[in-house]
């Protein structure tokens, strides 16, 4: 099988390099890529430039910042609280093995500050507010409501994409930060199972290894993961075409393309992080 | 209800729309060929042709929603094509625009509907001054009751209605309707119909008019242009192309 793959594929760079045609449009894969790339890079630029453009949305950045704040709360505490009280019981064994017990709180305060609060948090607002983004301004597109506020004389790039780009970006550290306390408040109640320990010494463990390096970045890239999400949904959803049909897709891709996108800033935070550490 | 005599009285008016040789295409698809056009002021002109044939493109074009190929669009007096955003969106504060599927904004009451354009274009402030006006357009369209209400709680009718009082509150001096009586019924088609000339002698508005609806046609227009393979192929007033010699421009107007 493998071997007549390989026959297949010599065959085709044979063909490729006889007819010395090879273009982009023979690999469709890499030209969509690059395309969406394109595209994306070109509705980044135009939001930077609108973004400092009168008039300001005021009314609207915060309507959007309350209703992508509001609506995720319940959602995001409720899974904070479980990530929380898993990963202590599940840590909990492994620690108890070395006879350090008492890392227990430590060690869950450091994973969730630095990478599982912050990631977690980030795909469930990809998931959320992403999909929400691209299903509404997708819905909008088709139904030509955008097409209505751009001949009334409102720029939707300003009204539409500004506002919630900025209410992701603002309001995602928000979130990520009380995720962060709902997890601690769930780690205690796990260790509280079997054990007692009181709550100002849970935090005082919790506390003790915690460092402003580990801080900073996760908090910095918890900013770009907001603005990842927002600006992925938006694009997606205001370039959204092919009736009800565009507009289911537009909001799946801006979740898959949000959380691809989530995960490579979290890598490049990471190596920066690491980066920052060793020059401590 | 349209004749010659009335057709005149347009000719001595200024020119509000100006196309030449206009044309647009996608991806490789020539839809709009050689589109050459005029509209005075006070006038309604009615665009007919097949479905998918570019007649939407072509007002679109207009209001620079679809940014044409080649040619020249004129807009009282300027060079849409040259406009930039600053000159478009005054222009746009002075054409209306009548969205085939109404274009209501889901997630906004009537009321917010008809306030969204008002304040950000007229700069009118005084929520005094505001309701006046708002209540001022529903009552011209007979829809004042439905002030508070969301446009998924009407009916398709009353949708083009509010559609269309939402264009009036700017008092635009154009109006260009994208099959305004698709969709509805042939009594609720009348009355918008009736509305759209309505609209015209009060609001002394050009309008350009896209449809497939005769009657709509007939009850509208001053002119009417027939749309064929990306250019006009036939103008007149609705008795002078329905009487027409030339095959396809009577088979529009056939009726088995």
């Amino acid at each position: 099988m493998k071997l007549n793959i390989l026959k297949i594929f010599r065959k085709k760079v044979k063909t490729i390099s006889n007819e010395n045609k090879l273009t982009i449009n023979d690999f469709p894969w890499l030209s969509n890529f690059l395309l969406e790339l394109g595209g994306l890079s070109r509705f980044t630029i135009r939001f930077f430039k609108e973004l400092f453009q009168k008039p300001y949305e005021h009314k609207e950045f915060l309507k959007q910042a309350y209703s992508i704040g509001l609506s995720t709360l319940p959602l995001i505490g409720i899974t904070a609280f479980i990530m929380g009280l898993v990963l202590t019981l599940q840590s909990k064994p492994v620690l108890e093995g070395f006879g350090a017990e008492s890392w227990l709180p430590g060690m869950v305060s450091v994973s969730i500050v630095r990478e599982i609060g912050p990631v977690i948090t980030a795909l469930i607002c990809a998931g959320k507010i992403g999909s929400g983004i691209g299903a509404e301004l997708g819905s909008m597109r088709v139904t030509e409501q955008i097409d209505a506020m751009d001949v009334s004389g409102t720029n939707p790039m300003k009204y539409l994409v500004v506002t919630r780009v900025l209410a992701t970006t603002f309001m995602i550290p928000i979130l990520v930060f009380y995720a962060d306390i709902i997890s601690f408040y769930g780690s205690f109640v796990a260790v509280n199972l079997n054990d007692f320990i009181s709550l100002p010494l849970f935090v005082n463990l919790a506390f003790d290894p915690l460092h402003y390096y580990d801080l900073i970045p996760a908090t910095i890239k918890t900013f770009f993961f907001g603005f990842a999400i927002g600006m992925v949904g938006c694009y997606k959803g205001y370039y959204a075409e092919n009736g009800t049909e565009g507009v289911g897709k537009a909001a799946n891709s801006a979740v898959v393309i949000s959380s691809l996108v989530i995960f490579i800033i979290d890598l490049i935070a990471v190596q920066l992080a690491e980066l920052f550490n060793f020059f401590n | 209800m349209k004749s010659e005599e009335n057709i005149s009285q347009f000719l001595n008016n200024e020119t509000v729309i100006e196309i030449s040789h206009l044309k647009k295409s996608f991806n490789g698809n020539e839809v709009l060929k050689d589109i050459s056009m005029v509209v005075k002021k006070s006038e309604n002109v009615v665009v007919l042709g097949m479905s998918g044939i570019g007649k939407s493109v072509l007002i679109k074009c207009i209001v620079r929603l679809i940014n044409p190929d080649e040619g020249s669009l004129k807009v009282f007096g300027k060079e849409v094509t040259l406009m930039n955003s600053n000159e478009l969106n005054e222009l746009r504060t002075k054409v209306g625009f009548i969205f085939q599927g109404n274009a209501l904004y889901d997630s906004m009451t009537i009321r917010e509907n008809l306030e969204f354009p008002l304040r950000r274009n007229k700069n009118i402030t005084d929520p005094h001054d505001i309701e006046e006006l708002i209540v001022d357009a529903l009552e011209n369209v007979g829809l004042l009751d439905t002030i508070d209400k969301m446009p998924s709680e009407l009916s398709g009718g009353m949708k083009k209605r509010i559609g269309l009082a939402r264009t009036l509150i700017l008092k635009p001096e154009i109006i260009l309707y994208d099959e305004p009586t698709t969709g509805l019924d042939p009594i609720t088609s009348r009355e918008i119909s009736n509305l759209i000339v309505e609209i015209q002698t009060k609001y002394k508005a050009s309008s350009i008019i896209i449809t497939h609806d005769l009657n709509c046609a007939k009850i509208t227009s001053n002119r009417m242009m027939i749309l064929q393979d990306g250019i006009f192929i036939a103008e007149g007033t609705f008795d002078e192309l329905k009487n027409s010699d030339d095959k396809w421009v009577s088979s529009y107007f056939k009726i088995d």
